[in-house]
């Protein structure tokens, strides 16, 4: 029986049973799966939030529910998927999982900060759910002042100490990853031999530990101007509410870079397995990640061309913006030199890295359009930003974790997802995701304001294409959830590398041992080195 | 690793300089210095800073790693502190309304 | 096989003690970073306020107590200076000497953060809090002035949170040091219980001068 094969070998998945042994491990796998369940409950939840919007919006009245109800709708929706889906997700589900393997390490530097981050999470995420069931929130996932503060009768503080908390999961996170690739590498794994995942996961570590204190602090100071109007924001003390800004966006800029990186890592291990060859410009990429991580921090006032701040700060931060895209097309540019003259396999992970580089080129690409303060004047506020940031965590982010998922799922798991059901659903959410979200760019540069919702007769066909997208997406969505929990108890048996992939984590069992290797490797071959793969396959069958 | 121990010479002298920087802080506030006293002050904090930082902290004997961490740290606080401030010191430079 | 029996000393995940002493060296130098940047919104806030109300803030903070807040800032330096004392200690053995200087650097903190209290509750006398009740005298600018009061408690009072979380640790560590727990061979929580303590004391070096001493010559 199919079973039996599986059970008999000692996994990280076997090797101690009952609730505590999950609720207290150390092992990073398990954690990995802790969070993935944890994530895959907010993503979900989220989601919800996102039909309901898009239901609303498919009438020019607001017919659905009241404008204090949209309010929250889309507060909810933002500060669920930012701070408890899209920030966690690849780092604390997929770096948690693959990172030490994929450096040769045992575990993590430190093994109950990690539990412990994942407890934070879930304890941010009560928080959260507390603000939402007794009330909602209303501000926007941007808390901007002085609403927040002074006029708002939501749970702000509910959700404020949630975010702060979750806050400190992500930095701890960030802190164990640095500490770990510094100092826990396998002989022979030099920096240069790593996976261009890990340097990912690094590089997004970094922004972790360095900008998320800053919103910890801001949120600290919204709650004590709300509660007791400690003046730091109010202009009747000579405060400044374009400071909240300032600080609120010095975390809020690298956070989307906290979302993108991870993601542009799983992208590169796929073009390399999946065409069989090593990424094009290693290096390249690999301080790419860096600068990526480093000049995110320098753009944060683009988000902030309108609200006020003085017009040398606003140049200063517009040429910036145009600086931190170089990076970015680089790593673009590189991948698709990856593809050229390779072997091209178009599993379903591959699907996710082509829907990746189209979407998020064209993500992008509209980047640049914002960060153009002339045209920011026009298009800030309105559909067209929300359509921007959706083709890149969306088209970008998401599709690259679903590709991760499908990737390392056999490596995880020990079994195989059905490949044409997964295939089809990648279909489904890239066709689902571009009716969603391509009308809203021409929605918004024709001057449809994002967080309302009634509008004028005219767009009701763009938002009605829109909501019809997001019910294909939400189609997309569900499939993979019914058929990798199928897959557990009816997909064929994987074996240690059924990808033909390079790295350390394909030259131990599937799923892997509790302690992730039997011996400590010692690395000798550069990264993507499938040649060397071919020869050690063939040493081994000789 | 820092595994050779200071000298409770070095420790004493140091923090009797931490001390007398306090004083000469305190001191110097009472001299009109004009704008140059925030100078002074921040100055002197600095250099006490780096006394607990090198010697209490052992900094000194620390690894590259960790001194790249401690001024990537203080980089980055500039970068907040000074990026931030380029909005507010600007602010009415150019004949705009409102900016 | 690679693994081995866990002790405080090497757990599981490292190669060798060396190892372990490094990463929790690194993991919390990396910490303290993000507590620069925490403090950091701090100074910002107050760095603007300060640039542009430099005259509500001078008469501000000359109502603090510029004598009681240096020899605070005595007292901070000294129970830094006994708690590398008490690193050194650790590090060469001498149990009983790391035991009286972690007992004198608790002492010292909790001789701080009574001043401080003693100086907040001036200010909640002198109706120097902001609020409804607030008065200051010397300047119509009374709104500025609740601003530098505000950032005055926030950063104070975090500071002070951050020394009573300090506190806690030094209570643990003098318990662990009291069971025998600390060898020269095996240290690490006394010496980053040490890099936290000292980076607390680096905050208040520079929350001193920034606070107290904001034009003390008009007199």
């Amino acid at each position: 029986m199919i079973t039996e094969a599986v059970e008999e070998r000692e996994t990280y998945l076997n090797a101690s049973y009952g609730i505590k042994s999950w609720l207290l491990t150390k092992d990073h796998k398990r954690i990995a799966l802790l969070y993935l369940h944890t994530i895959t409950f907010f993503f979900f939840l989220g989601g919800i939030f996102a039909t309901l919007i898009r239901l609303e919006l498919l009438t020019p009245k607001g017919d659905l529910v009241s404008a204090d109800t949209y309010a929250k709708l889309f507060t909810l929706h933002g500060v669920i998927m930012i701070f408890f889906f899209l920030i966690p997700s690849i780092p604390a589900t997929l770096g948690n999982f693959f990172l030490p393997m994929m450096i040769g390490a045992k575990d993590l530097a430190f093994p109950r900060i990690n539990l412990l981050s994942w407890y934070l999470l879930v304890i941010g995420g009560c928080f959260a759910m507390y603000a939402m069931l007794a009330g909602g929130v209303d501000t926007g996932w941007t808390f901007y002042v002085p609403y927040s503060t002074n006029y708002s009768n939501t749970y702000v503080i509910a959700t404020g100490i949630g975010i702060f908390i979750a806050g400190f999961s992500s930095i701890l996170t960030g802190l164990n990853f640095i500490v770990t690739v510094h100092r826990m590498r396998a002989p022979g794994m030099t920096w240069f031999r790593l996976p261009l995942f890990v340097w990912s996961n690094y590089a997004t570590a970094l922004i972790q530990v360095l900008g998320t204190p800053v919103i910890a602090i801001t949120l600290v100071l919204l709650i004590g101007e709300r509660t007791l109007h400690i003046g730091i924001f109010d202009p009747a003390r000579g405060g400044d509410p374009v400071l909240f800004q300032h600080l609120f966006w010095f975390y809020s800029h690298p956070a989307v870079y906290i979302m993108v990186l991870p993601a542009m890592g799983v992208i590169s291990e796929l073009v390399s397995v999946f065409s069989k060859k090593a990424v094009f410009g290693y290096k390249v990429v690999a301080f790419s990640s860096v600068a990526i991580a480093v000049l995110g921090f320098l753009v944060w006032g683009h988000h902030m061309f309108v609200s006020g701040q003085s017009v040398y700060a606003g140049l200063a931060f517009s040429f910036l913006s145009y600086f931190v895209a170089i990076p970015s097309a680089i790593k673009v540019f590189n991948w698709t030199a990856t593809l050229h003259r390779g072997s091209i396999s178009f599993a379903t992970p591959m699907l996710y890295a082509f829907g990746f580089i189209g979407l998020f080129t064209v993500g992008g690409l509209t980047g640049l359009f914002v960060a153009c303060l002339g045209v920011d004047v026009h298009v800030h506020d309105t559909y067209f930003v929300i359509a921007h940031f959706h083709y890149i965590m969306v088209g970008g982010t998401l599709m690259a974790y679903l590709g991760g998922l499908h990737y390392w799922w056999p490596k995880m798991s020990g079994r195989m997802y059905p490949e044409g059901w997964a295939k089809l659903s990648a279909l489904v959410i890239y066709l689902g995701f571009n009716l969603t979200f391509f009308p809203q760019f021409i929605l918004g540069y024709l001057g449809m304001p994002r967080r309302y919702w009634t509008y004028p007769d005219e767009f009701q066909v763009l938002h009605v294409m829109s909501t019809a997208g997001a019910s294909v997406l939400a189609v997309g969505y569900l499939m993979p959830l019914i058929y990798f929990m199928w897959s557990l108890r009816y997909g064929p048996i994987a074996g240690p590398n059924p990808w033909g992939a390079t790295g350390l984590e394909w030259r131990t069992a599937s799923p892997p041992p509790a302690h992730n290797f039997e011996e400590t490797p010692i690395v000798t071959t550069e990264a993507y080195d499938y040649a060397a793969l071919a020869a050690m396959e063939e040493a081994k069958v000789g | 690793m820092q595994e050779h121990a200071d000298s409770i010479k070095t420790y004493t002298l140091v923090f009797l300089s931490l001390l007398l920087l306090t004083g000469a802080t305190t001191v110097v506030a009472t001299i009109d210095l004009g704008a140059f006293n925030v100078v002074m002050a921040l100055l002197i904090a600095v250099v006490k800073m780096m006394l607990v930082a090198l010697f209490f902290m052992h900094l000194r004997h620390s690894t590259i790693l960790t001194k790249v961490v401690v001024g990537g740290g203080m980089l980055w606080l500039g970068i907040l502190l000074l990026l931030s401030l380029s909005d507010f010191v600007t602010r009415g430079w150019l004949p705009v309304p409102g900016k | 096989m690679d693994s081995h029996t866990e002790t405080a000393e090497l757990r599981e995940q490292f190669e060798t003690p060396g190892q372990q002493k490094e990463v929790s060296t690194l993991g919390m130098w990396i910490f303290l970073v993000t507590e620069v940047m925490f403090f950091g919104g701090l100074f910002l806030a107050y760095a603007i306020y300060r640039r542009e109300f430099a005259s509500a803030f001078a008469v501000a903070s000359n109502t603090l107590d510029v004598v009681v807040g240096a020899v605070n800032t005595a007292v901070l330096l000294c129970s830094s200076f006994t708690m590398v004392l008490a690193v050194r200690a650790a590090q060469i053995g001498s149990r009983k000497a790391l035991i009286w200087f972690l007992i004198l650097t608790i002492v010292l903190g909790g001789v701080f953060l009574g001043v401080k209290a003693y100086e907040w509750n001036l200010k909640f006398e002198e109706h120097h809090v902001p609020g409804p009740s607030f008065h200051l005298e010397g300047t119509g600018e009374q709104g500025p002035a609740q601003l530098f009061f505000s950032l005055y408690f926030t950063m104070t009072g975090l500071h002070a949170l951050h020394m009573i979380v300090g506190e806690g640790l030094m209570l643990f560590l003098l318990w662990q040091a009291y069971a025998g727990k600390y060898t020269p061979r095996y240290y690490t929580p006394v010496d980053i219980g040490g890099l936290y303590w000292h980076f607390v004391d680096i905050v208040w070096i520079f929350l001193f001068p920034l606070l107290y001493l904001i034009a003390r010559h008009q007199h």
